[in-house]
């Protein structure tokens, strides 16, 4: 294996254009709050121009950065304990923060349109804590010491945690930040276990001085994907996730949902470049929770009727399709098989990027149908693509993408995942059942998904509006638009340019899987990528384009008439006939009430002449009423019998202080 | 055997012959309830009448009402690219083409229930929630299916699998899933015992109430896709059957066609002979057709 690395001169440049762009997100930030007090224009300008410039600098340096092959570690002394303020930047690092940049520069130019009507509040507020998050979460991915990650960690905890609480009239905001505050917290608890052990043999925590002690590769494995796996979002460590994202402002949603959670995937995969080599059940763990938290996923948000909240229940979804890359991938540097290995790590890596773009431009979506029509009930909605054209068409190319349909770039991610799965069902052994498990979980997540991006553009944009807000809305302004339009156009490029993606990604499958191109098949773009598919996308668009013109010439010259929509004949329609989404996916959470446990309030027609009937059906998350919230309650309940030792006198806490003082002195005396 | 010229005969095919497919199935409707049905040839003049007429839509619909026709003829199109008959290759084969092919189905199924929901009729909604509703429960059948045959001929794409078992391959392999994608066939054309195509009540319907607003140019190329989807997904499976013994390209096209025809005649059979299922039992249906792929694939394993 030869990888070719830049001349460090230029991965100098570039690491200083990342490190100006961290330097300007925190100025930037710090100075739009300061500048609020005065002036909300110049807050914003500041706040967004900031973030804006720093992020296409950002963008401009990792792209360079993935393309020069740099890899480079800087370092100098902190006054930190274990080891030394070390960053690098390599293959894997560039990689994560190309979609960080990019969908952060995007909902930073479109929170400007977002919070127009929000007058009276010092915007600042909001730039600190959303230029802090995009810094911290850069400093996450390039952070090369224990501590140094970890306090980037917790700063990118905390500005989160104050954007999801931003809409402080909104008290169920205030709860979903402190699910959010919790959870990830005893994430991060997990972690610095994870940290400690690494650490420990070497006495430092660089990352390059890390050595899993013998014999415990595995466990140290299990602690890691416990601990990143709930900031990612895999089951069932999810709960936070479909609390905390409806909750925050949309260009926030669409940060946390697109990028911030992949810093979790990225702590995986770091891992697995730091272990080395981890024994062959993680990759079955890895692919179970993978399959489970991709089918659960889409299943719960098929039930749900908030637009965001379906959303946020997809991001679990897809953290579960790339959960399913990176476990067959696992599998593969596992079984010996290069092409398995590089598939799936390939397909799991080009995933992370393809729903940041995707799952941005939706969330971006509903935040747009949110501002104008001030709901995110989808009952409510409808006939949205008549009155905001824009949002409607990205939101369908974004709907599209995520349920995997060509010719948009979910497809490609997918597409080889499933290669790898069916690569290993022609071998033999448990790979072949990994395959089989892969490629099961896949169709069925790909025809649940398909079902609830049906119900989510269809009842939302499709139709007529269910309420009089839905049928006031108008069309959001440019800032807005734009992002939109922006993300919608790379769903397109990246489906049909996979090949031109993928060989830029070379250097990153290479730190997971071995060098791919030496594995890669003739008449391939990229390893079984082939170039034909291509073809046949391009087929599809040039015979799309030839019947649109077909149909023109064939209707043109004739009567073209409107009508109402046929119902029978019916004297009266009117618009809550339409079918409801609780409705469209009804067959479905019927079928799966067993996992959803809906809790349904209905009330059925009565007698001959029935004058109402009413049917309501509602479904939490089951991981936490039957998990969490019971071990939550049990804590509370034990540790609430050491509720005396609060006593609210400053004299008492005051002792505690010394008590503990003391006792330290003794302990250090006597060792 | 290889990309030819021969490769490029089945698309043409498929267009000129697909028309007739719903004409037979009437036709063998007709004789099992001894009537005399409409003439084999009516789904030509229909198209013929429906690309003549002057359009008429609904006031609710928008562009996506009138692109998802088009963006389904479009996908059947872009399958025939990758579709063998009769072990002749597909003009456009490759590594992976059948993922293609059912993602492509997907897209077209996508939009067409868009198009149904962008009506705002209740009728189509319904008649939408149970498509995507059976779609979920057939992907998988089909998937597993395919890798069923993958590892049976070892090979990733449609033409070689089919050529490979062309050649020889398991009987026991071909029974299971030519019994399991049957079933796949009727449901994924909206047949008996899953739906029945020429009831009259919209509460009943699935396929029929989706395109109840469409009309002329539209409704040509529903009708015209939909005989597409049959000759596509009949290809998939008359490639079950041993026709790679037969001589020459050209005969083994013709057999393959005559194999999709055959298939017609079958389908007309079992809707003269079956009622439908109630839609309760349809994933019931699809269920048991996805145990008799995984059969197959449990079949390869040995």
């Amino acid at each position: 294996m030869f990888v070719h690395y830049a001349m460090p001169l230029e991965g100098i440049y570039l690491f200083g254009l990342l490190a100006g762009a961290l330097a300007l997100l925190a100025v930037s930030g710090v100075g739009s709050l300061l500048a609020g007090r005065w002036s909300e224009r110049w807050a914003v300008v500041l706040g967004a121009g900031g973030a804006g410039v720093a992020c296409g600098a950002g963008l401009a340096g990792a792209i360079g950065a993935l393309l020069c092959r740099v890899d480079l570690t800087v370092a100098r002394p902190w006054r930190m304990p274990y080891g030394e303020f070390r960053l690098g930047l390599d293959p894997l690092s560039a990689f994560f923060l190309i979609p960080l940049f990019l969908l952060s520069g995007l909902a930073a130019l479109y929170a400007i349109g977002y919070f127009r009507p929000w007058k009276g509040r010092n915007p600042g507020r909001f730039w600190l804590f959303f230029n802090g998050l995009v810094a911290s979460m850069a400093l996450v991915v390039a952070a090369r010491n224990g501590v140094l990650f970890l306090a980037a960690w917790e700063t990118m905890t905390i500005a989160s945690f104050f954007l999801v609480i931003f809409d402080e009239a909104d008290s169920r905001s205030a709860h979903a930040g402190w699910i959010y505050l919790v959870a990830t917290h005893l994430g991060t608890a997990l972690l610095i276990g994870l940290f400690v052990l690494l650490g420990s043999g070497a006495g430092s925590q660089d990352f390059g001085t890390y050595a899993a002690p013998a014999g415990m590769a595995g466990g140290l494995f299990v602690l890691g994907l416990a601990g990143f796996g709930t900031k990612a979002g895999l089951y069932p460590l999810h709960v936070w996730l479909p609390e905390a994202h409806p909750a925050a402002p949309s260009p926030v949603s669409a940060v946390m949902s697109g990028v911030m959670i992949k810093t979790g995937i990225y702590g995986i995969v770091r891992l697995l470049v730091i272990l080395g080599t981890v024994p062959g059940w993680c990759a079955w763990l890895v692919l179970g929770i993978g399959a489970a938290s991709g089918i659960l996923g889409v299943l719960f948000a098929l039930a749900q009727h908030d637009l965001k909240r379906l959303l946020a229940y997809h991001s679990v979804e897809n953290i579960g399709i790339i959960a399913l890359g990176i476990g067959l991938g696992m599998m593969g540097v596992h079984a010996g098989m290069p092409v398995l290995a590089a598939l799936g790590f390939a397909g799991g890596l080009l995933h992370v990027l393809n729903h940041a773009i995707f799952k941005g431009l939706l969330f971006l979506g509903a935040g747009a149908v949110a501002h104008a029509t001030g709901t995110r009930d989808i009952e409510r909605l409808g006939g949205a693509m008549k009155r905001m054209p824009w949002t409607g068409a990205a939101f369908l190319v974004g709907s599209a993408a995520i349920c995997g349909l060509p010719p948009f770039n979910g497809f490609a991610s997918e597409f080889l995942i499933y290669m790898g799965a069916f690569k290993a069902i022609l071998g033999s052994g448990s790979a072949a059942l990994g395959g089989v498990t892969v490629v099961t979980a896949l169709a069925l997540i790909g025809g649940l998904a398909a079902a609830c991006f049906a119900k989510a553009f269809g009842i939302v944009f499709l139709g007529e509006p269910r309420s009089a807000a839905a049928a006031a809305a108008r069309e959001v302004g440019g800032s807005m638009r734009a992002p939109m339009a922006v993300l919608a156009a790379l769903c397109l490029a990246i489906g049909l340019l996979a090949g031109t993606v993928l060989r830029a990604m070379d250097p990153v499958v290479a730190m997971l899987a071995g060098n791919p191109s030496t594995v890669a098949a003739p008449g391939a773009v990229w390893v079984l990528m082939p170039a034909t598919l291509f073809g046949v996308l391009a087929l599809l668009l040039g015979g799309l384009l030839l019947l649109a013109a077909l149909r023109r010439r064939l209707l043109a010259g004739r009567a073209n008439r409107e009508t109402v929509t046929w119902d029978c004949g019916y004297a009266a329609p009117a618009a809550s006939m339409q079918y409801t989404a609780t409705g469209f996916a009804q067959p479905l959470t019927q079928a799966a009430e067993g996992i959803l446990r809906p809790r349904v309030e209905s009330q059925l027609p009565q007698g001959v002449y029935p004058a109402s009937g009413a049917y309501h059906a509602d479904t939490p998350d089951v991981a936490r009423r039957m998990l969490f919230d019971p071990l939550f309650r049990a804590a509370a309940e034990r540790l609430g019998q050491l509720r005396w030792l609060q006593q609210g006198r400053v004299h008492w806490y005051v002792f505690y202080l010394v008590a503990v003082l003391a006792l330290l002195l003794g302990w250090a005396l006597w060792a | 055997m290889g990309v030819s010229a021969a490769s490029w005969i089945h698309p043409v095919l498929a267009l000129a012959l697909s028309p007739l497919l719903p004409g037979v199935i009437n036709r063998v409707k007709a004789f099992f309830a001894g009537r005399n049905g409409p003439p084999l040839l009516q789904g030509y003049h229909d198209l013929w009448k429906l690309f003549r007429k002057g359009g008429i839509a609904s006031r609710t619909t928008t562009w996506v009402f009138r692109a998802g026709p088009l963006v389904n003829f479009a996908c059947l199109l872009a399958a025939l690219a990758v579709m063998p008959l009769g072990a002749v290759s597909a003009p456009l084969p490759f590594d992976g083409d059948w993922l293609l092919m059912a993602y492509l189905l997907g897209l077209g199924r996508f939009f067409t229930v868009a198009a149904a929901l962008d009506t705002g009729s209740s009728f189509e909604g319904m008649g939408a929630s149970r498509e995507v509703q059976f779609a979920v429960f057939a992907e998988p059948a089909l998937l597993i299916g395919l890798a069923a045959l993958a590892r049976e001929t070892q090979s990733l794409s449609l033409s070689p699998i089919y050529a490979g078992l062309a050649a020889g391959g398991e009987l026991p392999l071909r029974i299971l899933l030519g019994a399991g994608f049957f079933i796949l066939y009727l449901a994924e054309n909206c047949r008996i015992p899953v739906d029945d195509p020429n009831t009259h009540l919209e509460l009943t319907m699935i396929h029929e109430v989706m395109v109840l607003d469409h009309g002329a140019v539209d409704l040509g190329f529903i009708q015209w896709g939909a005989a597409l989807k049959l000759w596509v997904l009949g290809a998939l499976w008359a490639g079950l059957l041993p026709l790679g013994a037969l001589p020459g390209p050209l005969v083994r096209l013709a057999a393959g066609a005559g194999a999709i025809l055959a298939l017609a005649i079958l389908t007309g059979m079992v809707e003269s002979v079956t009622a439908r299922v109630r839609l309760l039992r349809v994933p019931q249906l699809l269920v048991g057709a996805g145990v008799l792929c995984a059969l197959g694939l449990l079949l390869t394993f040995r």
